[in-house]
């Protein structure tokens, strides 16, 4: 999942100067389930710019709304009648949400109330952590089921580093050594001899190096004739 | 001959190898490294420069190493894969090599997080021993990693790191394997204090033989206080430090010189130990004591 937090209130309202008829958008996806972006905190957000507001006298007008899926078009376009009544959407889902939004009403402003931060996971309740990074060439297999492009601070194929102690990486923050993790996992499944090869210098063309990334599933995309019949 | 450096020459001839460490300053004038190159100068085979250590933005190592060959020293140019990707390397590398580099130690180098510039964005395109892999296909195969022929290959010495104290203990012998298997010459330790567990370390690398293909340095680094051992054992990750040796420390009249006294005895020790090639000296911000320790440790160099 998707997992991001909110931006600290005193950001978003600097954000909102200037408009005063304001949708907040949230997601029922990703950022519900971390608690960032969902029913819930879209609720609790217009409730604090709303008192903001009615303590500093700005006369904004809040409405709430929550898409099931902020990142596709099908469920966006369901806010298109309270998008024609505001001046600002203020969204509450991952930038992926926010940039689908912008991308349907290119006339409205849109404004990000959330960081994204990473593809993660809960390891405990309210816990989140990264466990992908996305680079588009896949390592699980060679590395215990552990990624080591996001959850060793260096990235290192080859780990791990001299840094590494009881079980914890050099940067501190009581964060795990990726490596030390990966070690255990590949003893504990009899497969340490994956880590004895040195895996060579690394393609980072699928990740952020090759620019934006697209992917094509030939047997969804739609036939001109398709297209126009849909529209 | 790899790259007929005085270091490798050294090694060759089964003479006990000798290097120190030299920070380069954070400053735009050479006029400090020149200053510690005369001092320093006959006093160790080849001279290690860090490059922007602990993550700060210092003088770049290939320009302190012209600086110390001016100056009749032979250097050791570390190259960390912090701040630049493979591209930038293997051209710092041709370059460096055509000043007249030949030894090159290969690292991933510390986290930013320790140094003045947190907020910086790590490059990490290749790890460690990813870099001896380009390195070493540069050298032996006079090709970049891509394939493209050079028209002359840099001529090197290949350096690698190996850190006995880090975890998980039992692997740091493979990754010593690994390193040897990407092309590593030579080998940098981690600055030793627990000798116990170096020499565990050493009855592995034994073992499966890795002494024999690999020319071991084994790293030392002077006390300067107990402060600074607890320091060390609390703070700094992947370093073992004795309670003795903080004990030690702690109860000298005068620490500075027990530091020395210590770090002495202590290469007298790793002497004795096979496979034990030659000696790292680090002391930074100290190096002024190298002579000593060189001299008192009855070390010689050529």
């Amino acid at each position: 999942m998707i997992v991001g937090e909110q931006k600290p209130l005193n950001e978003i309202v600097a954000m909102l100067d200037g408009h005063h008829r304001i949708l907040i958008s949230g997601c029922r996806s990703c950022v519900a389930i971390c608690l960032a972006g969902g029913e819930k905190e879209v609720g609790v957000l217009a409730e604090s710019l709303r008192l903001h507001s009615a303590l500093k006298g700005k006369g904004w007008e809040v409405r709430e709304n929550t898409v099931e899926r902020q990142c596709e078009k099908e469920w966006v376009r369901e806010l298109s009648p309270l998008v024609k009544e505001t001046d600002v959407v203020l969204s509450i889902a991952c930038g992926v949400g926010a940039q689908t939004i912008q991308s349907l009403y290119p006339d409205t402003r849109v404004l990000p109330g959330l960081n994204t931060s990473n593809m993660g996971a809960p390891d405990e309740p309210g816990v989140f952590k990264e466990k992908c990074g996305g680079c588009g060439d896949c390592v699980l297999h060679l590395t215990g089921g552990i990624c080591p492009i996001v959850r060793c601070a260096k990235s290192l194929l080859n780990g791990p580093c001299g840094g590494s102690q009881n079980g914890k990486c050099e940067i501190g923050n009581d964060t795990p050594c990726a490596w030390e993790e990966i070690y255990q996992s590949l003893k504990r499944l009899g497969r340490l001899d994956l880590i004895e090869r040195n895996i060579p210098p690394k393609n980072w063309i699928p990740s952020r190096s090759g620019g934006p990334r697209r992917i094509i599933r030939p047997e969804a995309v739609l036939t001109k004739e398709q297209k126009e019949a849909k529209e | 001959m790899r790259a007929g450096s005085a270091l490798e020459k050294a090694l060759a001839k089964g003479r006990f190898a000798v290097t120190a460490e030299i920070g380069p300053p954070m400053s735009a004038s050479a006029d400090g490294i020149r200053e510690r190159a005369r001092m320093m100068k006959g006093y160790a085979d080849a001279y290690n420069l860090t490059d922007n250590q602990t993550a700060m933005s210092r003088m770049s190592s290939i320009a302190c190493a012209v600086v110390l060959m001016h100056e009749g020293l032979e250097p050791v140019v570390q190259m960390t894969c912090r701040d630049r990707n493979r591209i930038a390397m293997q051209s710092d590398i041709l370059g460096a090599s055509a000043l007249g580099v030949r030894n090159v130690l290969c690292l991933s180098g510390d986290h930013q997080s320790f140094g003045n510039q947190k907020e910086a964005k790590n490059v990490y395109d290749i790890d460690s021993i990813q870099l001896l892999m380009v390195l070493h296909k540069m050298r032996d195969q006079g090709r970049l990693w891509n394939d493209d022929e050079l028209e002359v290959a840099p001529k090197l010495f290949l350096g690698a790191a190996a850190n006995p104290f880090a975890d998980p203990f039992e692997f740091r012998v493979t990754r010593l394997a690994k390193k040897i298997e990407a092309g590593a010459d030579f080998i940098q330790t981690q600055g030793i204090y627990d000798l116990e567990r170096f020499e565990r370390f050493m009855t592995m690398v034994r073992e499966r033989g890795l002494h024999e293909r690999v020319s071991i340095l084994a790293g030392v680094l002077p006390l300067k206080s107990h402060k600074v051992a607890l320091y060390m054992k609390n703070k700094v990750s992947g370093m073992s430090v004795p309670d003795e040796v903080i004990e030690r420390m702690r109860k000298a009249s005068d620490p500075k010189a027990e530091g020395i006294r210590m770090c002495v005895e202590t290469i007298e020790r790793l002497r004795e130990i096979e496979g034990v090639r030659g000696v790292h000296i680090m002391a930074p911000m100290w190096e002024e004591k190298v002579p000593e320790i060189v001299e008192r440790a009855g070390l010689r160099v050529d």
